[in-house]
């Protein structure tokens, strides 16, 4: 009996390797190269069966990284750049790491890791790995309190919604760019769909001002792009959106509300515009592309598809083999209940024929015992043209616990003059279309607000 | 403006916003009776500490919350500055 045939992402970039690309601000790495260079000087065979740290200080060198290593290492965790100093010694812990990549090894002199890897720009090498084993694939969630949760996947559960998503023989092969960074779950589905999809991929950079990774991702030939809604309200605010035509737009990782869709659908008509549900633990769950926020409720149901979802308790539920198999680490609580259901915490609301998120389920504001969720409220907020993007929060109150107030950013090209009539609009449908607990008791406009490094509104104060 | 007028005023605007029907706002006049409900109340009391820069009920634990409209407003006119 033969063994089990194991592919591993070198496996996947096929044959026709000519003008794909992996760029950033600074370097532009031909995927033909990879087949001949190695970007840990030849050293990946030290990382057999290891458990590795990839822990860049940028995405091309993670990106890099990963394709030489996948197929060699046991396990692999992508260190996101947001992680916390503090973190790190538990993560490496509970993912029984052995063995880091970086380019920055003054960061792992103390921590007790005993084969530190230097990663740099491919260079040519003799002789390339060759794919040995499947490597377990380990991400961190982008919780923003406490130590984040280490996350266990497959390749194969990874790429369980790319495949079939190919470009037809003959179409223009795609351009990929997320706003995401691809060591979040959200920006490695667009990487690897640009690596195993046939593609090339454009990455962004954290210290690029938008207006000029705008120009970038125009010279790269951009057509398909994913981000946050977020992300997406930075680039319409930001007027840069003008200069940009992709063919492919979608939004993930927060309430993509029918103002963002609108908004997107006006900079960019010619494009086929979409928001997906995906989440670190459950995997991609599905893709919406009618241009209606929410999800259609025949979506819901068993032995449907690739995805199986329910509804309990308010919370969607998903079982997938997209989803991950398991939480790693000493304290790990179980991912899936009895039935292989992950339990989402983002909160849904039928109404009509159709489901809508409402909320995050530990994001609730209490008014006086009445439970709020603050997306439901930024999305009517959003809904008044002059108003970009908002912020709905608990204020403490001495009577009910809390009350709900706002912040709101109001569009590049509205009329300061009429800051006062737009809150008096804003809060008039809020009251027509909101039970008065959830009416903001004070709105106030502000120039900007704060996105997390994983792409989503900063809710940490709330 | 003064402190009462201010807390008038608010308590006026609220009763628009929330539709309440107020009657006549003397001292006597019981909370309960303004027609405020709990909501009414977080509302004015989170827009009052804007607006003075105090919330007299958050202040002190010992401060219990008024009866009547004089026993709120004097809570707001006696904390000292």
């Amino acid at each position: 009996m033969s063994p089990r045939e194991v592919f591993a992402l070198p496996d996947h970039l096929g044959t026709d390797l000519t003008e794909r690309t992996i760029s950033d601000p600074r370097h532009v790495v031909g995927l033909a190269e990879l087949s001949r260079k190695s970007c840990l000087g030849g050293r990946v065979g030290e990382l057999d069966g290891r458990s590795v740290l990839v822990a860049t200080s940028g995405q091309l060198l993670a990106g890099l990284t990963v394709i030489e290593i996948d197929g060699v290492a046991r396990r692999m965790l992508l260190c996101p750049p947001d992680l916390k100093s503090e973190h790190l010694t538990s993560i490496v812990a509970d993912a029984g790491i052995d063995a880091v990549v970086t380019d920055e090894p003054e960061r792992f002199a103390d921590c007790g890791i005993d084969r530190v890897v230097l990663v740099g720009m491919p260079q040519p090498v003799a002789r390339m790995a060759q794919t040995v084993r499947a490597t377990e694939w380990l991400m961190l969630t982008s919780g923003t309190s406490g130590v984040p949760k280490i996350v266990g996947h497959t390749l194969e559960g990874l790429c369980g919604a790319i495949i079939g998503d190919r470009p037809a023989p003959g179409d223009a092969l795609p351009v990929w760019a997320t706003f995401y960074d691809i060591r979040r779950y959200g920006g490695l589905q667009i990487f690897l769909r640009a690596i195993v999809g046939g593609g090339s991929m454009v990455l962004s950079d954290p210290g690029e001002a938008l207006a000029d990774h705008v120009a970038r991702l125009n010279a790269r030939g951009v057509s398909h792009i994913s981000g946050t809604p977020s992300h997406w309200r930075k680039l319409l605010m930001s007027g840069s959106a003008e200069q940009f035509a992709p063919r492919y737009v979608r939004l993930s990782g927060e309430i993509a509300d029918q103002a963002v869709l609108d908004g997107l659908k006006q900079a960019f008509p010619n494009a086929s515009i979409g928001h997906a549900y995906a989440s670190t633990e459950a995997g991609v769950g599905f893709a919406v592309n009618d241009g209606l926020e929410g999800f259609p409720a025949t979506l819901l149901g068993e032995g449907l598809g690739a995805v199986d979802m329910k509804v309990v308790d308010g919370s969607l539920r998903i079982r997938s083999k997209r989803a991950a198999h398991a939480y790693v680490g000493r304290a790990a609580a179980a991912l899936t209940d009895a039935d292989g259901y992950v339990d989402t915490g983002d909160m849904v609301e039928l109404r009509g024929d159709r489901y809508y998120f409402v909320g995050r389920r530990n994001g609730i504001i209490n008014v006086g015992g009445l439970k709020v969720h603050p997306e439901e409220i930024e999305a009517v907020i959003n809904g008044h043209p002059a108003v970009r993007m908002s912020r709905a929060k608990s204020r403490r109150s001495p009577i009910t616990g809390g009350i709900v107030v706002a912040e709101v950013v109001l569009t590049a090209d509205g009329d300061p003059a009429r800051a006062d009539a737009v809150r008096n609009e804003i809060l008039a449908e809020c009251r027509a279309r909101l039970a008065a607990h959830k009416v903001p008791a004070m709105l106030r406009f502000v120039p900007a607000l704060d996105v997390t490094p994983a792409g989503k509104l900063a809710r940490t104060d709330a | 403006m003064s402190v009462r007028l201010r807390i008038i005023a608010a308590i006026k605007q609220i009763a628009e916003e929330q539709k309440v029907k107020l009657p006549p706002l003397t001292d006597e006049l019981t909370l309960h009776e303004t027609g405020f409900d709990s909501l009414a109340f977080a509302i004015l009391v989170a827009r009052l500490e804007d607006d003075l820069g105090v919330d007299p009920f958050t202040l002190s634990e010992e401060v219990t919350f008024p009866n009547t409209i004089g026993d709120f407003i004097r809570a707001y006119e006696n904390v000292p500055a």
